[in-house]
């Protein structure tokens, strides 16, 4: 186990150098310099000079590449060229926002998929099969953004029921704070919850056909006893490597749902952050959700380890 | 019986709980939303049109200020005398005036404001502005007074703008997350990526504004934006982005739509240093391959007014030259043969964000394809754009509206980015600056329109609409936008 945790670990490392130098390149790369966005078309040249050099954006590259890693090593994220607030502070304000959202989701599309996924499975090619598949197909199709769109127009325009978007901030109550989370929190997790009850049902049709399945219940047990028992903890290896993927998509999703619900979340603030240039926001924040991706994954490999003993055995 | 009093009794009853709620709605506070959230606060050294529209009149004073109809009048200075040659002006301030920390507004904060926008190491967005400075004197705490190189017609008008508000010395160092002006409104809270949240001065030295507190969001999707006004979540939003939902909040009586004329002028941009737009054979050829109401009707969903020079239509000195450059695409195609582009010409079209450019980009290009010229549509961010365009001067065309207000002299400058190089413009533009006189002004004024008309310098498409939707029961919100501004001094509820 803790070889394969060494391994593993290792491999999380490099990733992670390899993402910070691609980051950094690609969005230096782009064309725009900061100082001339902030100022305007009716700037004068003393003057973006003068921005530039108290901004930083006059050394050369390279040297900025290794203070911008050399900072984040030490936790320190950097101030945003627009907003001149530390982006530490930006970003831990905005996970207020976003991780919850994220989390909120997970565990709505996880409390959808697994009954859905389980019971078609059950229910192999008979009706109620064939229609939690049809939903599936459906919310697989469907994008997100028009999705909430959608929820919007029912829940907030003609029934009232939830705003139109807005975050009422937790200082007002942690049900204000869910409240106006729920909208986004659907919107998101209906999509990947189609993806994974699909995954969970093909998953436990593949082990229900195994040869495990076959001695379960020759030895007596229910159908029912046989698929909880023996076949959703098969199952869950491909499903929990869909959560970890899954996880991502709800970071990056909120993008985009963020912007159709107006929501202070990290979505936006990269959203806002790249139309004006903020390259060091930019930066600093797509490296986190890089992170936070590695992260997942290494986690989820360290789950498998343990829901699956024979991994940890081989390696 | 007792059924009619029972009803009379639940009529009653309704009827005086439907008072009590009238008398309950006697409302006092106002979310304002808007597309695009301020970077920071301070409205005199960036030029993000967002700051002004949050700070401008509401914390932020400047010595002079503009009207909702874009008519100057006096800010904290309560009134000013000029010399005879036109070099100084000497204001004298208003009495009992402090910043929002209490501290006293007097002509040293004045000068203080001034050589800090005119410094070497300015930040000021709109330097320019200043320039033509030569000192400013405090005579006394009420009096200051500025001298100037030379006598400039508009200088008034320019100490109007967000970036010659008055600031002052003692906050000047949190300005951008903390300001502290000299408005009817003080700044208490910015919650990033939110909202901003203002609070009346009950210090104000002037009239008691009827809002208490105003709430700014910023909504930037323009589907969001629709949904945020029909949930009734904001009850203003400024610079609408989606006017193709205007019919809808019309026909609503919960709504208001307010329509009225912006700065913007929208041109099909024209490197004119670049062949063949060098000729100005092909720059009238594009002028009548231009079909400016399919634009509007197409792009803006009807709302705009066709220009055809730039200038704005709302100010008392334009004239309308549209029919100089009609819809003519025999014409434009006769044009282009006179030039030696009979089979017509490839080029590129740099679109910026907005759906002015972006949605008005589409219909041009292919307004354009209709007599020969093949214009590659190239879409990019603003920052993109004031690199290679802007700065870069590397495209053939673009669209773009150009928002300050009475910008004509930039046809004056030789080295801006669409390149016009005129020495007769530029000659009538310095003495455009140094005429005081109104009608002297007009005239020159009206000269230059026909000037930048007649040589086709860019395509004049039309001025883009300031698009304002709101709750029935507001009164008192600007309908044109003479400058980026939110002015909540003379906003009310009436119901």
């Amino acid at each position: 186990m803790l070889r394969y945790s060494l391994k593993r670990l290792l491999s999380l490392i490099v990733s992670l150098a390899v993402a910070s130098v691609v980051i950094f390149a690609v969005i230096e790369v782009a064309p725009g310099d900061p100082a001339s966005f902030m100022l305007g078309v009716n700037a004068q040249e003393d003057t973006l000079a003068a921005l530039r050099a108290e901004l930083g954006l006059d050394v050369p590259k390279v040297q900025r590449y290794f203070d911008w890693i050399g900072g984040l090593l030490v936790g320190d994220f950097g101030t945003s060229y627009t907003y001149r607030t530390p982006v530490a502070q930006m970003i831990a304000d905005r996970m207020w926002v976003s991780l919850p959202l994220a989390l909120y989701a997970l565990a709505l599309s996880t409390l959808i998929a697994f009954p859905a996924g389980i019971y078609a499975a059950a229910r192999r090619g008979k009706p109620g099969d064939v229609a939690v598949m049809g939903a599936t197909q459906l919310g697989v199709a469907v994008p997100n953004f028009w999705f909430a769109m959608m929820l919007v127009l029912i829940f907030a325009i003609n029934l009232r029921w939830f705003g139109a978007g807005g975050f009422a901030g937790w200082d007002k109550g942690v049900w204000a704070g869910i409240h106006s989370l729920t909208l986004p929190a659907i919107a998101l997790a209906l999509p990947q919850a189609a993806i994974l009850a699909r995954v969970m049902r093909s998953a436990l049709l593949d082990i229900l056909g195994e040869d495990f399945m076959r001695t379960a219940r020759a030895k007596g047990l229910t159908r029912r006893q046989a698929l909880w028992r023996h076949g959703v903890r098969n199952a869950l290896i491909p499903v929990l490597t869909i959560l970890g993927l899954q996880f991502s998509f709800l970071l990056a999703g909120s993008i985009i749902i963020e912007q159709v619900f107006f929501l202070p979340g990290l979505g936006r603030l990269v959203f806002q952050a790249i139309s004006s240039r903020d390259l060091i926001v930019v930066e600093s924040v797509v490296m986190l959700l890089v992170f936070a991706v590695i992260m997942v994954n290494f986690l989820v490999d360290l789950a498998y380890a343990l829901v699956d003993p024979r991994l940890r055995d081989r390696t | 019986m007792g059924q009619t009093l029972t009803r009379t009794l639940a009529s009653a009853i309704a009827l005086s709980a439907g008072l009590f709620a009238t008398a309950a709605i006697a409302q006092d506070d106002i979310t304002i939303a808007m597309q695009l959230e301020p970077p920071h606060l301070d409205p005199t050294s960036a030029a993000a049109q967002a700051i002004d529209s949050v700070v401008y009149t509401n914390i932020f004073e400047g010595l002079t200020r503009f009207m909702g109809d874009g008519s100057v009048v006096p800010g904290l200075a309560e009134s000013w005398e000029i010399s005879e040659d036109g070099t100084e002006y000497t204001f004298k301030l208003r009495d009992g005036v402090t910043f929002h920390d209490g501290t006293t507004m007097d002509a040293e904060d004045v000068k203080f404001s001034l050589d800090r926008a005119r410094a070497e190491d300015s930040a000021n967005a709109q330097k320019a502005l200043f320039a033509g400075i030569s000192d400013v004197t405090v005579v006394d705490p009420q009096t200051v007074k500025i001298t100037l190189k030379e006598p400039d017609g508009n200088f008034l008008f320019n100490l109007a703008w967000g970036d010659a508000v008055i600031v002052a010395p003692e906050s000047i160092e949190d300005i951008k997350t903390n300001p502290v002006g000299t408005g009817a409104y003080t700044f208490s809270e910015w919650v990033q990526g939110d909202r901003i949240e203002l609070t009346r001065n009950p210090d104000y030295w002037g009239e008691q504004p009827a809002i208490a507190t105003a709430t700014f969001r910023f909504i930037s999707d323009p589907t969001a934006a629709f949904a945020a006004v029909m949930a009734e979540d904001v009850d203003v939003f400024t610079a609408f982005p989606a006017p193709e939902n205007l019919p809808q909040f019309e026909a609503d009586p919960r709504f208001q739509v307010l329509i009225g004329s912006t700065e913007g002028e929208t041109i099909l941009s024209t490197n004119n240093k670049q062949a063949p737009f060098d000729n100005v054979k092909v720059r009238e050829a594009m002028a009548h391959a231009i079909d400016r109401q399919a634009i509007i009707d197409g792009a803006m969903f009807g709302y705009g007014t066709p220009i055809g020079t730039h200038f704005a239509p709302h100010h008392p000195a334009y004239i309308d030259l549209t029919g100089q450059s009609a819809y003519d695409p025999e014409k434009a195609k006769a044009l282009l043969a006179e030039a030696g582009l009979a089979d017509g010409f490839e080029t590129t079209l740099h679109l910026p964000p907005p759906s002015y450019a972006r949605r008005g980009g589409e219909i041009v290009a292919a307004q354009l394809a209709e007599v020969g010229i093949k214009a590659e549509i190239i879409n990019v961010e603003w920052a993109q754009w004031l690199e290679t365009v802007f700065k870069g001067k590397n495209f053939g065309l673009t669209i773009v509206s150009h928002t300050e207000p009475m910008d004509i002299g930039i046809y004056a400058r030789p080295d801006y980015y669409f390149q016009y190089e005129n020495p007769e413009f530029q000659a009538l533009m310095e003495e455009l600056t140094r005429t005081t006189d109104p009608d002297k002004r007009t005239e020159l004024l009206q000269q230059a329109q026909r000037m930048i008309a007649d040589d086709y310098v860019n395509g004049y498409l039309f001025q883009l609409a300031a698009i304002t939707v709101a709750k029935a029961g507001i009164e008192g919100l600007w309908e044109n936008a003479p400058t980026a501004a939110v002015d909540l001094t003379g906003v009310k509820w009436t119901e």
